[in-house]
């Protein structure tokens, strides 16, 4: 179950919760392009998903801080995007990515793997009982590393990969615009079951990622390739 | 609810939003298409102006294009507004890339809180269109404008015109928001023509349709607005364009409460520049904030500054980006990232305006070059001291807003890696980073002299020494503490002197040296006759591997 033991809730591994709408994307990237990729995802959900600090005042009004962004260009895709202006949150994905990244490549498999984005709600529970975390949408990329011969195939890829980026953000916005469940607006003493109150600048709903590598048949690499990358609570 | 009538508060409040939802909508789809990154800092304490929690810049010529063609009007059924993205290349064709429409349609929501659910979604909607500007292929054309071509907008209000799109023009949606008077649609048709357009570079041949386009000529609504180059430069022509523009902001400062649900505080306050002291309407609740709005931007790279407003005529102009001036006779001045990629030119034409406008108007250059201070302090949440904080109320406020200017992968420029920049020499940034390898380098730290005196060393030193008065060992040195311009002890391990004195005595080149060459000459002459006969023994196996070869 989960590593992280007493404060973390109840595993998320398991298929989604009901209610927790799931999203899947595929790509097939060059070895390179693997941290781009997946970062340029994960910012475009997490701009949906990142509110301005709360800051709640009297009579339980709140306020809300300013979201900044900024354009990011990729370097090895031809391929640009936009992301929420929060140094600690992209820190915590490059850093999420990378170990995905790092995986992928000494997995020593056929270069198939996948990343999890969750968002999900804390229920506290009365002790002994730990608190339970209600995932409400889960968002998982497939990767597929692919190996090419030589320069003219690279540039290809740089194109293909950048038109299919621009795919995944186009279906990405269309989900987020549904408008579908929401966790609805929180007191000032549920904000922290909701949302991600640590960082300096934003607020996103509270999340977590994690990844798995596959092997040729689909089914998960039995080692412990499997991790939960928490960023949310402190530990 | 029993009442399906909107409240009049909560229509005000609809009608106010979908009114800045429209113009940051033409904000963010114009800066998109500027042919620069754009990038706005997060800000944890709500300082007010910040419509929808987002900081997307107001750029004034830009809002100024959008209300004059709203001109009073919110989008409805029939009554959409448009941004019309186009492509003029230099010798004058034009082009229509993308048509982006906000429009309104008769489904209505009744149920949904305004100034609470409507107002979250819109900056959702927002946040949607920032990602969608990024992927349509007129996105990529944009950052490479400048040289060749140039992107322009215009803005109309009406019916939606798609026929300049060509045919087989795609269309993606953006999103949708319902309200209680109909739901707002934001979509995107764009000409997917120029899909391949975006891999290669713009080629001066016609329009890829084969036909020149003149859109000027057979545009079906002449008395719209014209064309605006996206980046757009102030030249002496324009600055008379707003001469009496009253620029009034609005500003909004929303509180929301959780109890009881979606109760919104909601402030605005308007004020004029051209007039002493703020007009405050609409108030619901005490004013916040006088301001005009405050972005929470970096300073440490500087592109653009407006001009100070409400100091009479000669300030108002509007510049948007600057770098040299765009006037009617030569359209295509306009620089931009371009191909080159780099620092723009100094502007040829200072921006209209005074003095003091002048030394603002023009810092878009100073400030890209890379302060190696703080590169990444855009990203610092301690929020640089902006010019509005301590002026409240001041109606005469310079707006320092700034965009941010990065290098990147449309820019064809080596990234600087100005790590030394803080050394007080010049050229620093280009000594070598890393001193640990200076001690390794035998450029730097050649091998010592061998001892033994070969009679070419010898006569080397003869030949040296009768031009120069250093001596063949450090002898006959005086030691001085030698500090020649441009250099510095910490960069390189040695002074300009003992580098001097390293390098007037090189170690001998051991293939110069007689006795060495005479040496292995000899040995290998008289290894021959032995090497023969080896070969000779072996050689039906040297035939054997011949044959294989054939």
């Amino acid at each position: 179950s989960c590593p992280l033991s007493t404060r973390c809730c109840a595993p998320s591994s398991a298929a989604p919760a009901m209610n927790c709408r799931a999203e899947v994307l595929e790509v097939s990237v060059e070895g390179r392009q693997v941290e781009e990729a997946m970062l340029a995802v994960l910012h475009t959900v997490l701009l949906h998903r990142s509110t301005g600090k709360f800051h709640y005042k009297k009579e339980g009004t709140y306020s809300i801080g300013t979201v900044g962004t900024q354009d990011v260009d990729c370097d090895f895709i031809d391929f640009a995007y936009v992301r929420v202006s929060s140094e600690e949150l992209d820190r915590a994905l490059r850093k999420a990515v990378g170990e995905f990244k790092d995986a992928l490549r000494s997995s020593g498999s056929d270069g198939m793997g996948q990343i999890s984005l969750e968002f999900y709600q804390k229920k506290k529970s009365r002790w002994p009982f730990s608190d339970e975390c209600i995932p409400w949408e889960l968002w998982t990329i497939k990767v597929n590393v692919v190996n090419l011969a030589n320069e003219q195939e690279r540039q290809i890829c740089r194109e293909k990969v950048g038109e299919k980026l621009c795919e995944k953000i186009i279906n990405i916005v269309e989900v987020m615009n549904r408008h579908e469940y929401l966790p609805k607006m929180p007191t000032q003493s549920e904000v922290d079951n909701v949302f991600d109150t640590s960082l300096k600048d934003v607020q996103p709903y509270l999340y977590k990622i994690s990844y798995q590598i596959t092997d040729s048949l689909g089914t998960s690499v039995t080692t412990t390739m499997r991790r939960l990358i928490k960023d949310t609570l402190a530990l | 609810a029993m009442d399906t009538d909107l409240s009049s508060q909560d229509r005000k409040d609809l009608d106010k939003f979908i009114k800045f939802f429209a113009l940051k909508t033409v904000q963010v789809i114009v800066q998109a298409r500027l042919g620069e990154k754009i990038c706005t800092r997060s800000s944890s304490s709500p300082t007010g102006s910040d419509w929808f929690n987002l900081a997307i810049k107001d750029i004034p010529e830009v809002t100024h294009e959008a209300k004059k063609a709203l001109a009073g009007q919110l989008p409805a059924v029939g009554r959409s507004m448009c941004v019309e993205i186009s492509l003029k290349t230099s010798e004058g064709d034009s082009m229509e890339l993308e048509i982006w429409c906000l429009e309104m349609n008769e489904k209505c929501d009744k149920e949904i809180k305004v100034s609470y659910t409507v107002y979250n979604r819109l900056s959702l909607l927002l946040k949607s269109l920032l990602a969608i500007t990024r992927v349509t292929p007129a996105y990529r054309l944009s950052r490479k404008q400048g040289h060749e071509y140039v992107i322009l907008y215009r803005i109309y209000f009406g019916e939606v015109q798609l026929s300049g799109l060509g045919e087989g023009f795609q269309t993606v949606r953006v999103g949708t928001v319902g309200t209680p008077v109909g739901t707002i649609t934001l979509s995107c048709a764009y000409r997917i023509n120029l899909a391949f357009m975006s891999t290669r570079q713009f080629e001066r041949t016609p329009p890829i349709m084969g036909i020149i386009i003149d859109h000027f000529v057979d545009r079906p609504y002449p008395s719209s607005s014209p064309m605006h180059p996206c980046n757009y430069r102030a030249g002496e022509d324009n600055a008379a364009v707003y001469p009496s523009v009253e620029d009034s902001q609005e500003v909004c400062t929303t509180s929301f409460s959780t109890s009881p649900p979606s109760q919104c505080v909601f402030t605005v306050t308007k004020a004029h520049f051209q007039t002493p002291p703020p007009v405050v309407t609409d108030t619901l609740k005490v004013p916040v904030m006088g301001l005009a709005f405050s972005h929470q931007l970096s300073s440490s790279r500087l592109s653009y500054q407006p001009a100070a407003l409400g100091v009479g005529s000669a300030d108002m102009g509007y510049p948007v980006l600057f770098a040299g001036g765009l006037n009617a006779a030569h359209p295509h001045q306009l620089i931009g990232p371009g191909k080159e990629g780099g620092v723009p030119p100094i502007p040829s034409q200072p921006a209209h305006g005074t003095q003091a406008d002048q030394e603002r108007m023009c810092t878009p250059l100073d400030g890209v070059h890379y302060s190696a201070a703080t590169p990444s302090s855009s990203e610092d949440t301690e929020t640089v001291s902006n010019s509005s904080e301590g002026k409240c109320g001041s109606p005469h406020d310079l707006l320092e807003t700034i965009f941010i200017r990065k290098v990147g992968a449309f820019v064809n420029k080596p990234i600087n890696q100005v790590t030394m920049a803080n050394l007080d020499i010049p050229f620093a940034m280009f000594a070598p980073k890393n001193v640990e390898l200076e001690d390794n380098d035998p450029m730097v730290n050649p091998p010592e002299s061998p001892e033994t005196e070969s009679p070419l060393q010898g006569s080397l030193h003869s030949e040296g020494s009768s031009g120069s008065s250093t001596g063949n060992t450090h002898d006959d040195f005086v030691m001085i503490d030698f500090k020649p311009a441009f250099s510095k002890d910490d960069i390189l391990p040695m002074d300009l002197g003992t580098f001097y004195r390293e390098f007037q005595n090189p170690p001998q080149l051991s293939s110069l040296s007689i006795d060495i060459g005479a040496q292995s000459m000899a040995e290998d002459l008289d290894s021959l006759p032995e090497k023969l006969a080896v070969h000779e023994k072996n050689v039906k196996e040297f035939d054997a591997f011949v044959e294989t070869l054939q």
